[in-house]
């Protein structure tokens, strides 16, 4: 089944020049792993295509039950010389959230995930 | 001596200038707390500063801090509450005598101590520093500083928890600094009552993560939290954040009884992941600390137990940052109505942005969002229903050329009567120009920068 990562992560974002970070959390410790599994640089990345100009770093925080994403190029410039609402990348956390994961339906019954039968 | 208490409290009394100017008041007041914290220094504020100060002498510090001071007197001066607070900007003198004149006219000038941490400004040394081959290069671009060393503004190392740790030994109640991280005006006051030693890697990192869960104010404690936000209650009297640190260097997040917002593992780890790089190495003058060793534990209602931190020694070097002008901006805003709010902004931006070409205007720069469609989420966003009731039009430039840039400002206006229809919102005027400060990050030898601790 399809799961919209907004209902399994919350996250929030901040910036360090022109690049945001997003960091993402599990809503259940349980669900970490899928996490962790699917949430993958590569998708990440495919997923801001067209709205970063650089890579995506991304680090693994089991203790936190979180992933951090670096995104470089994601504020037309950052801090002050960005012309963007967000300059400074404080709600890039919730584009991220709408990113959707594919999820095998038993799995997604075995975790409870939200919309599982 | 007296004896090493079992915890010592840290508040977050302010998360940046301009916070809520009544917090410093309701830490003291709400419960005990033994030091107050005040962060006061974004990466921006100090160029502000400066240029407060090129204007008049005895400015170029975080005036909202004296009345804060004020406001919390009497707890300073009878219950011995200290201070720790990057207040002083470029001018951490100057922010001293005004606390000095605050104290004397409550009489308790005598029995306050003021420490001033200085040394950071290296606005003064800038030229000897690039003469003796510190490059100062850009971190991002690794262009060196001498590209534009004219148009610098302030350039500042930040400073770590040492100074101000010396300045508690030699009795500072209220301790000023000018450029420190952040994180270490949390953790000095924690190494200096328990005395940890300049290699205690764990107890430093963990006091670096106290630092960094507070030192944004209430955004660990309920405010700007996004699980579960709805049931977070009474955000009007938001409770700001108290460490409750102890000798081994595990701690407790909490908030005064009786407050608004949350302090729970999710609020906590939210602000642990708010502008994190690599979380493995968290880079501050006294450690490195890593954020992976951070354990989390409920300890009932609004408390948080962190542990198990551990930190390894950090580089030879110090950050720097460094202001400069870079040219000139200004945005302008419109807003469209219901019927076809997103198409009738569109043409204006089209409109506008032919117009701009036939004036000639170049610009290094020039964005469109319509607000309401696609301003956060960019191309992200799904398609808006056409019969969204509005839509705000924001169109940015940015340009060295100055006259450009107020050109463009005079553009805007002349939209409302011949441009689209449905339009409105202009109430605010034709839109500032603003001269751009931008930020230069950069490293520097730790052995050249010489921190000075005054008692004042």
């Amino acid at each position: 089944m399809r799961v919209r990562l907004v209902d399994i992560a919350h996250a929030r974002s901040g910036d360090k020049g022109d690049t945001a970070n997003v960091g993402v959390i599990a809503l259940k410790p349980d669900w970490y792993p899928l996490l962790a599994r699917e949430l993958t640089r590569e998708r990440v990345s495919q997923h801001f295509r067209d709205v970063i100009t650089g890579d995506v770093e991304r680090f693994e925080l089991p203790n936190l039950k979180a992933l951090n994403f670096l995104l470089h190029g994601a504020l037309d410039g950052g801090g002050t010389l960005s012309l963007k609402t967000d300059a400074q990348g404080k709600v890039f956390s919730t584009a991220l959230l709408r990113m959707t994961l594919d999820v095998p339906d038993s799995e997604a019954r075995k975790l409870g995930l939200p919309g599982a039968a | 001596m007296s004896k090493t208490p079992e915890v010592i409290r840290v508040a977050g009394a302010q998360g940046f200038w301009g916070d809520s100017l009544d917090a410093p008041k309701r830490q003291v007041e709400g419960g005990p707390v033994d030091y107050l914290m005040f962060d006061y220094l974004a990466e921006v504020t100090m160029s502000i500063l400066q240029k407060q100060k090129e204007r008049d002498p005895s400015m170029g510090y975080a005036r909202d801090f004296i009345g804060a001071v004020e406001s919390v007197l009497p707890a300073v001066a009878e219950r011995g509450v200290k201070i720790v607070a990057n207040a002083g900007g470029v001018n951490p003198t100057a922010c001293a005598q005004a606390v000095r004149v605050v104290l004397a006219k409550h009489r308790a000038g005598d029995r306050v101590r003021i420490g001033v941490v200085s040394g950071d400004d290296l606005l003064p040394r800038l030229d000897e520093l690039l003469a003796a081959g510190h490059e100062l290069r850009n971190m991002e671009t690794k262009e060196s500083l001498t590209s534009v060393r004219d148009r610098v503004l302030s350039a500042n190392a930040y400073l770590g928890s040492k100074p101000i740790d010396d300045a508690l030994r030699k009795g500072a109640q209220i301790v000023i600094t000018g450029r420190s991280t952040d994180t270490a005006l949390t953790m000095a006051p924690l190494r200096f009552t328990f005395g940890w030693a300049d290699d205690d890697w764990d107890r430093l990192a963990a006091g670096i993560i106290a630092g960094h869960i507070i030192e944004c104010g209430a955004q660990c404690s309920g405010g700007n939290c996004l699980y579960d936000w709805r049931s977070i209650p009474n955000l009007a009297d938001v409770g700001y954040p108290i460490v409750e640190g102890r000798a081994d260097g595990s701690f407790i997040v909490t908030k005064h009884p009786g407050t608004g917002g949350i302090v729970s593992i999710h609020s906590v780890t939210e602000q642990l992941v708010y502008e994190m790089g690599d979380p493995r190495s968290y880079i501050t003058p006294d450690v490195i600390a890593d954020f992976t060793s951070i354990q989390l534990a409920d300890d009932g209602p609004n408390r948080v137990r962190v542990y198990g931190i551990r930190g390894k020694p950090t580089t030879d070097s110090l950050k720097v940052s460094v202001a400069y002008r870079s040219g000139f901006k200004a945005v302008g805003t419109l807003v469209y109505a219901w019927p076809d709010a997103l198409e009738k902004a569109r043409l204006a931006d089209r409109v506008l942005r032919e117009r701009l070409d036939r004036l000639g205007l170049r610009f290094d720069r020039i964005l469109t969002e319509f607000v309401g469609a696609n301003a956060t989420h960019g191309p992200l966003a799904p398609p808006v229903p056409r019969d969204i009731p509005e839509v705000q039009l924001r169109v940015g430039v940015r340009s060295d050329n100055r006259a450009m840039v107020e050109r463009f400002t005079r553009e805007i206006a002349p939209l409302v009567l011949n441009g689209p229809p449905s339009v409105t919102g202009f109430a605010g005027g034709r839109p500032k120009v603003e001269e751009i400060v931008a930020y230069w990050p950069a490293l520097i030898d730790k052995r050249v920068i010489r921190p000075n601790v005054e008692i004042v």
